[in-house]
């Protein structure tokens, strides 16, 4: 595969830019693999690209049912922050978010990472004291947070309403939180993972799995059987149909989360900017559009599709905080199927079938984490054991009652 | 968004309605001798089906009651009401 540089940029110049070579091959599957992943999103396609670059194992395949990155990766509003509760959930995000910052570099792709700052609002005393309890923590793991009066909020987004039916009291602020592009997350990981030696393998759906003595042995899809000795599957919303598959049930639940975006227009918003109290958070791509994320659906659903009252309260409240945007014109809404566990906090785990290892229930804010996710994942499975910050991750904490409580921090903005 | 029959009220918006996630799911009677897994697959682990899903419904901003109803999650189809009690229509899976 040929680097992507100023070189070759102006290389192909000279050839008006019809020679770019393609940034992934497309080949058939072979008849066995060291491991299949199963699931060709940001979190499937980092794990691969981890296990051909750092575990050793190339010997992969991708298993992708649409084409790559079009479920919640290429559905998500974008947001990227590591301002979690919990020690573990700390270590996780921290993790995410120290491999976000040399991300292009090491993929040879610009997935435009752009720590524009995250601001977290406090509409009243329980919002102020939850900000205060949740801000030392993330302080004392090491994560940087900041707390802010109304005075440097109002200096920051001048244009918000502070004193209206949504006072802010104060905000949190995350500086290294911010965005990255979606799509060149899946596209970066996929060319990787693609040069170094990892089968991508799009349209091939999985409909079963081989199990022999409690152990998986391959995969069915509707591009015959692929045997492999270890099985990862990071499959989101339909990962409790997966897990049907194999003979077992997870402790999800999928719901439809939605998101719009305006039509373009000139940098107005320049960080993120998020409640608990006001279900929505808004953003600006680098398109001049604005991101506008919603709550999910209260019933399960794989439709792909949210509710219209849901778009109503988001937008009230959008038109409440910021009156400038009360004329803006939406341009697109969408949804993705969210695979949300009780304690807000993600699976990284072994299952009940040996060698069949499980990593999902992101639900509401799985693209964060993207890199986190598939470095830990892949060291897991390459090692056949937990990686020490997936650990506590397992499935397993929803007998033993011991469960990492992430409602509050990871309710918004994703 | 849905309409909503609620076998006490008729025809709504979906917005009176609350959905509370899979029904006939029954409170063990022996939870003292239970052990975690037991108990861990009663209160967390759901069947999460892509079909027809049988769940319960409240009608917060009507009569308040409980029922049941089936709807299909890959479409949000709704295939039948019922009263809390009565069992799940028999020919739901024909239907989907």
């Amino acid at each position: 595969m040929s680097r992507y540089s100023v070189f070759s940029l102006v290389r192909n110049a000279f050839s008006y830019h019809q020679n770019w070579q393609r940034a992934w091959r497309s080949p058939d599957p072979k008849r066995e693999y060291d491991v299949v992943i199963v699931g060709g999103g940001g979190h499937g396609l980092a794990t691969a690209y981890y296990l051909a670059t750092e575990c050793g194992i190339t010997n992969v395949a991708v298993i992708e049912k649409g084409w790559l990155g079009g479920g919640n990766t290429g559905r998500n509003t974008t947001i990227v922050r590591s301002n979690y509760l919990w020690d573990e959930s700390a270590a996780l995000y921290g993790h995410a978010m120290q491999l976000w910052q040399g991300l292009s570099q090491a993929l040879n792709y610009n997935v435009m990472y752009s720590p524009r700052g995250l601001l977290h609002l406090a509409h009243s005393v329980h919002d102020m004291q939850e900000i205060q309890r949740r801000g030392n923590a993330i302080y004392l793991n090491g994560i940087d947070s900041e707390f802010l009066s109304p005075e440097q909020v109002r200096e920051m987004v001048p244009f918000m309403s502070m004193e209206g039916r949504y006072p802010v009291l104060g905000a949190l602020l995350q500086k290294r939180g911010g965005t990255a592009r979606h799509d060149a997350v899946a596209w970066g990981y996929a060319r990787a993972a693609d040069a170094a030696g990892v089968d991508i393998i799009q349209n091939c759906e999985v409909t079963g799995f081989d199990i022999q003595d409690g152990t998986v042995t391959g995969v069915q899809t509707s591009r015959g059987r692929i045997g492999a000795k270890t099985v990862g599957v990071v499959t989101a919303g339909h990962s409790s149909v997966m897990a049907e598959m194999a003979g077992f049930r997870m402790p999800l639940e999928s719901f439809p989360l939605q998101a719009l975006v305006s039509e373009p227009v000139k940098p107005v918003v320049d960080c993120v900017i998020m409640s608990n109290g006001v279900h929505a958070y808004i953003s600006q791509s680098d398109k001049g559009e604005l991101v506008i994320g919603a709550s999910s659906d209260a019933y399960n659903s794989y439709t792909q599709r949210g509710s219209y009252d849901i778009i109503e309260d988001t937008l009230q409240a959008i038109c409440e905080m910021y009156p400038l945007f009360t004329r803006m014109r939406m341009l697109r809404q969408w949804g993705g199927i969210v695979d949300v566990t009780v304690d807000r906090s993600p699976i990284i785990s072994k299952t009940p079938v040996r060698n069949l290892y499980f990593n999902c229930g992101w639900g509401t804010g799985g693209f964060k984490c993207t890199p986190g996710s598939g470095h830990v994942f892949a060291h897991s499975l390459a090692n056949g054991d937990m990686h020490a910050i997936a650990a506590p991750f397992s499935m397993d904490r929803f007998n033993s009652g011991a469960l990492v409580d992430e409602g509050a921090a990871s309710a918004v903005a994703h | 968004m849905f309409l909503i029959s609620c076998p006490w009220c008729g025809e709504r918006d979906q917005t009176e309605f609350h959905c509370h996630g899979e029904a006939h799911i029954a409170r063990p009677e022996n939870s003292l001798e239970m052990d975690d897994a037991a108990w861990g697959d009663y209160v967390f682990f759901r069947k999460n089906v892509k079909g027809v899903h049988l769940e319960r419904w409240t009608h917060d901003h009507g009569c308040g009651r409980w029922f049941n109803a089936a709807r299909n999650t890959a479409t949000d189809e709704f295939l039948a009401f019922y009263k809390p009690g009565e069992a799940p229509p028999a020919d739901l899976e024909r239907v989907s």
